[in-house]
């Protein structure tokens, strides 16, 4: 059924025998409706098994296939080589990550960044298990977009601020922040701007936005990280003005 | 060469592992726990279930319903006993879920709202849209980092389990970015790993699905329960096996073939589309027999029209099927009926435990897909199965910590250094120092997914199970022919396929030969040479226990307490 090629060209690195990373060319057969992921198990299965990727939902619901086609994040199981090839599919590994080996890149640091914002309800009082806390359909509307994250890691990677400061905490945390912030479940909104208005925190963001261009879910974390330094804002006034009623 | 030592170790960082793992947490917070995945925990399956989660919540709604509902749906094969232990455990998993920030729709009141499924004959699945799965193990996931004592092993992949005695004593498994092997003593093992879709060539499971946990159990001795028991789900997309979710029925939706009939009237007029997954399934291929489907590119399907519920309804309840289904078919289904057709979804048999999770070795645990308790019998109904992890994941996670609590000592260095060892003998010397043959990975890969596609499917007769049975066995002396062509220890993806294969071949002769054993037609289980229930003969369990040769197939009762079996009818 393949009725062209179309030439991928992968950055490769193993650590046990590269010193650096460097571009492997395969020319693969393809169709209309592949996707990027199709091409490189295409490679894997028939021509090259050591070429090395992460993947498994392939319905971008799992957000481990993410690499930079054609120099933007992307996840590579949603996107199609008709729509992005002219001849040649560059492949790369995220940006801003270290690299394990070939697209296969290492996201401890986001995991402890997540950890860091407290990315669970935080209250006093939980109650008993025989009813839930009543929330309105506007109640959820308030954190649905932020609790879409899938953990991609696409908006690291677009991020000019994450690559020149590794500590920031960036945008899909930021972003998952302002989901429990918002949740009416939660109490620890407190705690949380207090860890981003840090110099690790949200005012390390410059409004590039390219975070939310190239989420695939729509969670807007630029947008979140803007709402967040307002947040920490007025957090910050309120304990200059009131002190007394800061430590709630 | 690393050791680690732990009171509990979890495999799998999906909805069950990580229920069991906060569960053990809760219940005892002086006790260590490591959650050991060959993927980051937010990756795990788990993330694709979309439909919902049921429980009783409402007052036209009752325990004795949902039980009811369930061992029907199971053709009788379920134990009684465990589906009531199950069904009255399901709101306070909702609740806590809940209370922990899962964000279920809601109603106009403020309550968790619950929606229609197959084969539950009331609303009683909740729901956070249709992106379920992906709300339950995020919220599991972000909530387990609150607990210090929950030690992470991202990408480890386990390839055996450590026995001491007769006794599971921790597990042996490969940093994959390390590219060594470890041994991860403890007191409790649990098995969470989830099915093993990928031994069939059109499943809706990810790449990860390989029946790891099943196979670890079924090396250590314990048998595979009812694994002849494998569900196909109606509603997938041709080509890519992708799922589109039972709720797009449970809000309405209809399947019509390519006449634009609604033919489920000719099978189940008294459910029509919200009959149980097994009926539908096989009412599909009926249809295309008698030559009433659509033709494509990847073969007949049939149309799930959901063109009249329109698009407000559509964005609001079912926002991930439209996404789907433009993205991976072009086409909206608000203009356009979906091409769907039934591919294989989930395994209602596994490591055979009981209500707490234990197996017949001291120790081990599994729990959710990967075991079988069993509530699900023949034919399980969407949205038992999150419930399911929930509830069982927690019973087991407490089942752990109390036999964590009686065990008085670690198991020995000596035992952990000399599995250790032999292991890495297996696993490096073994793998890495085979002959480059004619064999490859993904060569065995694909002839054991498309056998078990042909001959182990939907419909299954003497003939084809038994040569399936035997072309297995034949793929398992070529996977002895396979070597690797990546020799390197850091991230080897194509060493972790092998291991994968060698676990998905056992698996996959673990159902062929339950499969062929099975002289009855029950639930997921059609056999055109025995197209009848046979309760004289086959209301039990079947075992399968792996032994040097064919696996041995034994029995064992199903637990009746209240409702006697009678004709499965709707």
């Amino acid at each position: 059924m393949a009725d062209r090629d179309v030439v991928f060209r992968v950055k490769r690195y193993r650590p046990e025998k590269d010193s650096k990373p460097s571009y492997q060319r395969y020319r693969i057969p393809y169709r209309d409706d592949m996707v990027v992921l199709d091409g490189l198990n295409y490679i894997k299965d028939t021509m090259d098994p050591t070429l090395t990727f992460r993947w498994s939902c392939r319905m971008g619901i799992c957000g481990s296939c993410g690499a930079n086609v054609n120099g933007q994040p992307k996840l590579t199981c949603g996107t199609y080589i008709r729509d992005v090839h002219r001849g040649v599919v560059t492949v790369d590994p995220l940006t801003n990550f270290p690299i394990i080996k070939d697209l296969v890149v290492d996201f401890d640091d986001f995991l402890n960044k997540l950890a860091s914002v407290k990315p669970y309800i935080v209250r006093e009082d939980w109650g008993d298990l025989t009813k839930e806390y009543v929330q309105y359909p506007e109640d959820i509307e308030a954190y649905k977009q932020q609790s879409m994250c899938i953990n991609c890691m696409l908006c690291y990677a677009a991020c000019p601020v994450v690559g020149a400061n590794p500590h920031f905490v960036g945008p899909a945390a930021a972003a998952l922040a302002l989901r429990y912030i918002r949740d009416s479940r939660d109490e620890g909104a407190d705690a949380r701007l207090e860890r981003l208005n840090t110099k690790s925190g949200v005012w390390e963001c410059t409004f590039v936005g390219e975070c939310s261009v190239v989420c695939p879910k729509d969670v807007d974390p630029a947008g979140a990280l803007q709402t967040l330094k307002f947040l920490a804002t007025m957090r910050h006034m309120k304990r200059l003005l009131m002190p007394k009623m800061a430590s709630r | 060469m690393e050791r680690a030592t732990y009171d509990i170790v979890v495999v799998g960082g999906g909805g069950a592992g990580l229920r069991a793992a906060i569960a053990a947490a809760e219940a005892d917070p002086s006790l260590t726990i490591a959650l050991v995945s060959k993927v980051y925990p937010m990756r795990s399956h788990t993330v694709s279930a979309e439909g919902g989660t049921a429980a009783v919540l409402r007052d036209y709604d009752s325990f004795e319903l949902h039980a009811l509902d369930t061992i029907k749906g199971s053709d009788f094969l379920a134990d009684q006993d465990a589906v009531e232990f199950f069904v009255q455990r399901c709101p306070e998993e909702i609740y806590q879920l809940e209370h922990w920030g899962c964000p279920w729709s809601r109603d106009p009141d403020g309550r968790v709202s619950q929606r229609a499924f197959g084969g539950m004959s009331v609303k009683r699945t909740v729901f956070a849209a249709d992106k379920v799965g992906f709300h339950i193990l995020h919220t599991l996931f972000q909530t387990s980092m609150k607990y210090p004592q929950i030690h992470r092993f991202d990408e480890y992949f386990v390839t055996t389990l450590l026995v001491d005695g007769n006794a599971c004593a921790g597990v042996i498994a490969l940093d994959l970015r390390g590219g060594q092997m470890i041994a991860i003593g403890a007191k409790a093992t649990i098995l969470a790993t989830g099915g093993c879709g990928r031994v069939y060539e059109f499943t809706t499971n990810g790449f990860i699905k390989t029946g790891d946990g099943m196979a670890l159990a079924y090396r250590a001795g314990v048998p595979l329960k009812d694994m002849e028991m494998v569900q196909f789900h109606p509603t997938c997309l041709p080509g890519t096996g992708i799922l589109i979710t039972e709720a797009a029925r449970g809000e309405g939706g209809y399947l019509i073939n390519k006449d634009g009939e609604r033919y489920m009237q000719r099978y189940l007029p008294g459910k029509m589309e919200l009959g149980p997954r097994d009926i539908l399934s096989r009412s599909m291929i009926m249809e295309m027999k008698a030559g009433r489907a659509f033709k494509g590119l990847y073969g007949e399907y049939l149309g799930l029209d959901l063109r009249h519920l329109g698009e407000a309804t559509i964005d609001k309840k079912l926002p991930m099927v439209r996404e789907l289904t433009e993205k991976y078919m072009g086409l909206d289904p608000i203009n356009e009926p979906i091409p769907v057709r039934p591919g294989q979804h989930y395994m209602m048999g596994g490591v055979s435990t009981n209500i707490r999770g234990e197996t017949a070795v001291p120790g081990l645990y599994a729990v959710g897909e990967t075991a079988c308790v069993s509530i699900n019998g023949a034919n399980r109904l969407g949205s038992n199965s999150l419930s399911e992890c929930l509830v069982f994941g927690t019973a087991t996670g407490r089942a752990a910590v109390e036999f964590v609590k009686k065990k008085p000592a670690f198991p020995g260095a000596a035992t952990i250094r000399d599995a250790l060892k032999k292991e890495e003998a297996r696993v490096f010397d073994g793998l890495f120092g085979r002959e480059r043959g004619k064999e490859t990975v993904a060569g065995v890969r694909v002839e054991m997914q498309q056998l078990m596609e042909r001959d182990v499917g939907i419909f299954r007769e003497t003939t084809a199970l038994s040569d399936a049975c035997t072309k297995l066995a034949n793929l398992r002396e070529r996977f002895s022919q396979v070597a690797l062509t990546d020799k390197d220890r850091v991230f080897n993806t194509e060493l972790t396929a092998v291991l994968e294969l060698d676990f998905m071949l056992d698996v996959a002769t673990a159902i062929a030969h339950s499969a062929l054993q099975r002289k009855e037609s029950r639930g997921a289980h059609s056999r055109t040479d025995f197209p009848d229930r046979d309760d004289a003969n086959f209301l039990k369990h079947s075992l399968a226990f792996r032994t040097d040769g064919a696996p041995r197939i034994d029995y064992a009762p199903v637990t009746i307490t209240k409702w006697q079996p009678v004709e499965r009818k709707y």
